[in-house]
């Protein structure tokens, strides 16, 4: 008989509206990778919610080193060693990273012992590449520690099967490579591991088997050696799916953005952006690419108006637009994609049909007066909805309830219905499955042919050099050079991005 | 001024600042587990008058308070019940909760405004440490009461920092889906801290009617518990702090009072209204200061939680 760590038979799991889980069988053995993948929406997170114990199927059975388990909550799931690592972290931001593993923990019972639990993470830490300084608050922590803080937490207290959801999604490329090689240690040393991404490459490379989910079903399960992208992209989607994007020469026209020498500081009130010169032409989209942290957020903001500038200049068709309200900015129709779709990009609460009107409002047709066109309001949603294809039961279902792909598709739909002369995109394709960036993609470089300006950030360098026209790279709040994406190596962004500087690549030269 | 009216100043404000600072720890507390006590006053009412008609009945004001303690717990769990349960609106539940306490205290008490109680809280001096100079008599020579609110801002403050109910209680004030996922049982300690806070308030009542003035006066907190909810910002959600202003406020009081007694010619309006200027004051100091160093509220204060729940 083989050793499944995990067998999951059957399971079914229902949400108002949505059938997120139709009896999906799945197995992961002792020792394996086994990665998971299936578009946005597919339900991949509620099924392994179901086995953390977050969530509770409707129907279905567990099975933990074939025993019949009953998991009721994470309380459970904890007890029969599985653990899950979020989308988004589960951490407390103010508490040191001792505390935060320790958290739930029944040993020791009432006393917190500072110096054995600190000494107990390290020698973990040590055993499997995850070392982080116990004391640290999390906040001062970088993306990648603070998830290693989370597979720590897991580590802490025995786990024998760890589920990781999309991890990668937000480490640079040399997290990445530490997290891989964390993982293959793990299995190694006998544990399960469960990894779901949309990065088809990662896939390929850190995991043994592989299980596709499309619409709630299972579609299949093979061995990685016996299969390519291609073949899986086609599993997941159920249609050929093209990784190559066709692009036309770019033909750039007059300046839309002009930032001239321009500081701004962080949250945590550090100088962000230390004197940014940049243009941005009409009909090209320049690429800011740069490790998480260098300014880029910060960059965003103040462009979008969300932050401050501490001096220089924004200059939008000529107009100083330097710190002045996200509203001004919306008028000379710039449009935003954010980092942070949840908290800046979208209202959860409200419905789908709300936040596809939130930059328009205020304005004919949409309102006359004080009072809102409900008609108008609905057919211009609906056009969108269809349009753009996002996926919601109805026009008034909550924006929470969404995908994250659904999500970004309804963002963009709102950004780009006002037809932008500028468009700022952070991290536009991050968490997005491989058809739904395809189409984020189609969709940027449909307005860049329209004549807009694209500003896009990523830490995605083949997103950045498969669609931008010239490529920024940004170091501590410096631009370290800005270079034609063909005319480079990996390797010369790479050492820009860790802070070696680079001539800058003038507009008119990419044409010449 | 000589050193006598000093010393009988500094104990009137320890004995002002006592209700205060129990009121507080109260809701540090119940905010701590992510619950905003907007009932404390209500709470505060219902435990002084339950305290005090207990304490008629059976002259022994230890069963009054045990009895107060009892009756804030049970005007918290219905607080409890509305915003974690049924996940009402916090500050909706808590002022509804002031104003049935403030209600329900003003109709019972009727019958006991103006009746003198046999027995209550007298001070006791403690032998030996009284007799240190200076501090001695402002310190130890009171009543039970404040004793025991010396020995709880140590216990609580070690217990939020040092242990691990601490730490869930904490985590569950700021992250509470990620203390759930941990197995953390969140509704349990969001329960039992409002509860904890509702007979902390009780006591704080109790206070004022079986040792402050041992009488039963309508509305006799006067404002305290709001006090108590602005020292909680200024206290940054910390005992030893919260002991700090309540015994800041406790000073202002007492030199009003004294003044007073003194016939100092400062309207007596202006002078009853000090403790609420004095909470303007230190709010506007305590959030811009707090501001600066970044040291908030409880991430989750005021937020209902559900589990299957899309944030
Ligand atoms: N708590 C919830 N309430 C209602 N619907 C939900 C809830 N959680 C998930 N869904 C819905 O269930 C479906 C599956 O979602 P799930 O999050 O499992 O997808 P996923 O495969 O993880 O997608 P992604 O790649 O975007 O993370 C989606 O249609 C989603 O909108
Ligand atoms: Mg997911």
């Amino acid at each position: 008989m083989e050793n499944n760590a995990v067998k999951m038979e059957g399971i079914v799991k229902r949400f108002p509206g949505v059938l997120a889980n139709d009896h999906v069988d799945f197995e992961v053995r002792t020792g394996e990778v086994h990665a998971l993948l299936g578009e946005n929406g597919a339900g991949k997170t509620t099924l392994m919610s179901i086995l953390a114990g977050i969530y509770r199927a409707d129907a279905g059975n567990i099975y933990i080193n074939n025993r019949r388990v009953h998991i009721k909550s994470p309380r459970d799931a904890i007890k029969e060693g599985v653990g899950m690592i979020h989308q988004n972290f589960l951490l407390i931001n103010s508490h040191s990273v001792a505390e935060n593993i320790t958290l739930g923990y029944d040993r020791p019972r009432f006393l917190l012992k500072r110096k054995k639990l600190e000494q107990e993470i390290q020698e973990i830490g040590q055993k499997f590449g995850l070392e982080v300084d116990p004391q640290a608050k999390i906040w001062q922590l970088s993306v990648g520690e603070q998830q290693r803080v989370e597979i720590l937490k897991m580590l802490y207290r025995g786990a024998k099967i760890l589920i990781l959801d999309e991890p990668t999604a937000v480490l640079t490329p040399q997290e990445v490579q530490e997290l891989f090689s964390t993982l293959r240690r793990m299995a190694q040393a006998g544990h399960a591991v469960v990894f779901i991404s949309h990065k088809l490459e990662e896939v390929m490379r850190i995991s043994d088997r592989i299980t596709v989910l499309r619409k709630g079903r299972k579609v299949a399960t093979l061995a990685t050696r016996d299969t390519n992208p291609g073949e899986l992209a086609r599993l997941m989607v159920g249609r050929e799916v093209f990784f190559d994007i066709k692009k036309s020469p770019p033909k750039p026209g007059e300046e839309v953005l002009a930032i001239r020498d321009l500081h701004a500081l962080s949250d945590k009130g550090l100088p962000a952006l230390k004197g940014v010169s940049l243009s941005v032409y009409s009909g090209e989209i320049l690429g800011i690419a740069g490790v998480a942290g260098n300014g880029q957020k910060e960059l965003a903001e103040v462009i979008s108006g969300l932050r401050p500038a501490k001096g220089g200049k924004v200059l939008i068709c000529g107009k100083d637009l330097t710190s002045v309200s996200p509203r001004r900015v919306i008028e000379e129709k710039v449009a935003y994609i954010p980092e942070d779709r949840k908290g800046v990009g979208t209202v959860g609460n409200l419905s789908v049909l709300d936040n596809l009107i939130l930059k328009d409002y205020r304005r004919a047709p949409f309102s006359s007066g004080t009072f809102l066109n409900l008609r108008y309001i609905r057919d211009h949603a609906s056009s969108l909805v269809e349009k753009f294809q996002i996926i919601t039961p109805t026009l008034e279902t909550s924006a929470k309830l969404l995908s994250g792909g659904n999500l970004q598709r309804l963002i963009l739909a709102r950004e780009i219905s006002c037809s932008p002369k500028l468009m700022i995109a952070v991290h536009p394709t991050r968490g997005l499955d491989v058809s739904a960036t395809e189409s984020v993609h189609r969709m940027l470089l449909e307005q860049r042919e329209n004549g807009a300006a694209i500003l896009l950030i990523s830490e995605d360098l083949d997103e950045l050099t498969a669609i931008s026209d010239r490529l920024a790279v940004i170091y501590e709040g410096e631009i370290m050079g800005i270079v034609e994406p063909k005319e480079v190596t990996l390797e010369e962004i790479g050492l820009m991005m860790a802070g070696k500087k680079r001539k800058m690549l003038e507009s008119s030269e990419v044409t010449s | 001024m000589n050193l006598d009216i000093v010393i009988a100043t500094l104990s009137a404000t320890i004995k002002a600042g006592t209700p205060l600072l129990l009121a507080t720890l109260g809701e540090i507390m119940a905010e701590r587990a992510g619950i905003l006590n907007l009932g404390l006053e209500g709470m505060m009412l219902v435990g002084a008058l339950s305290g005090f008609i207990v304490c008629f009945l059976t002259s022994n004001p230890w069963v009054g308070l045990l009895v107060a303690l009892a009756s804030g717990a049970i005007i918290a769990l219905i607080h409890a019940a509305l915003t974690v349960t049924l996940r009402a609106n916090q500050v909706v539940s808590g002022l509804a909760v002031t104003l049935f306490g403030t209600g329900l205290s003003g109709f019972l008490g009727k019958m006991v405004i103006g009746v003198p109680i046999p027995n209550y809280f007298t001070p006791i001096a403690i032998p030996g440490l009284v007799n240190i100079p200076f501090l001695g008599p402002i310190l130890f020579r009171q009543d039970p009461l404040v004793y025991l609110s010396y020995l709880l801002v140590p216990l609580l403050a070690f217990w939020i920092y040092r242990t691990r109910p601490g730490l869930h209680l904490r985590a569950v004030g700021e992250n509470p889906a990620a203390a759930d996922a941990l197995g953390v049982n969140v509704y349990g300690v969001r329960y039992l801290y409002t509860l904890i806070g509702g007979a902390l308030a009780g006591m704080a009542g109790a206070y004022l009617s079986l040792a402050y003035t041992p009488v039963w006066i309508e509305n006799m907190t006067a404002g305290r518990g709001w006090i108590a909810i602005a020292l909680v910002i200024f206290a940054t959600w910390d005992p030893f702090k919260a002991l700090l202003g309540s015994y800041l406020f406790g000073l202002v009081d007492a030199v009003q009072f004294r003044l007073q007694a003194v016939g100092v010619a400062v309207p007596s309006f202006f002078l009853n209204m000090t403790p609420y200027l004095a909470t303007i004051i230190v709010l506007i100091f305590a959030t811009t200061e707090t501001a600066r160093r970044r040291i908030g509220a409880p991430a989750a204060l005021g937020l209902p939680y559900e589990r299957e729940e899309k944030s």
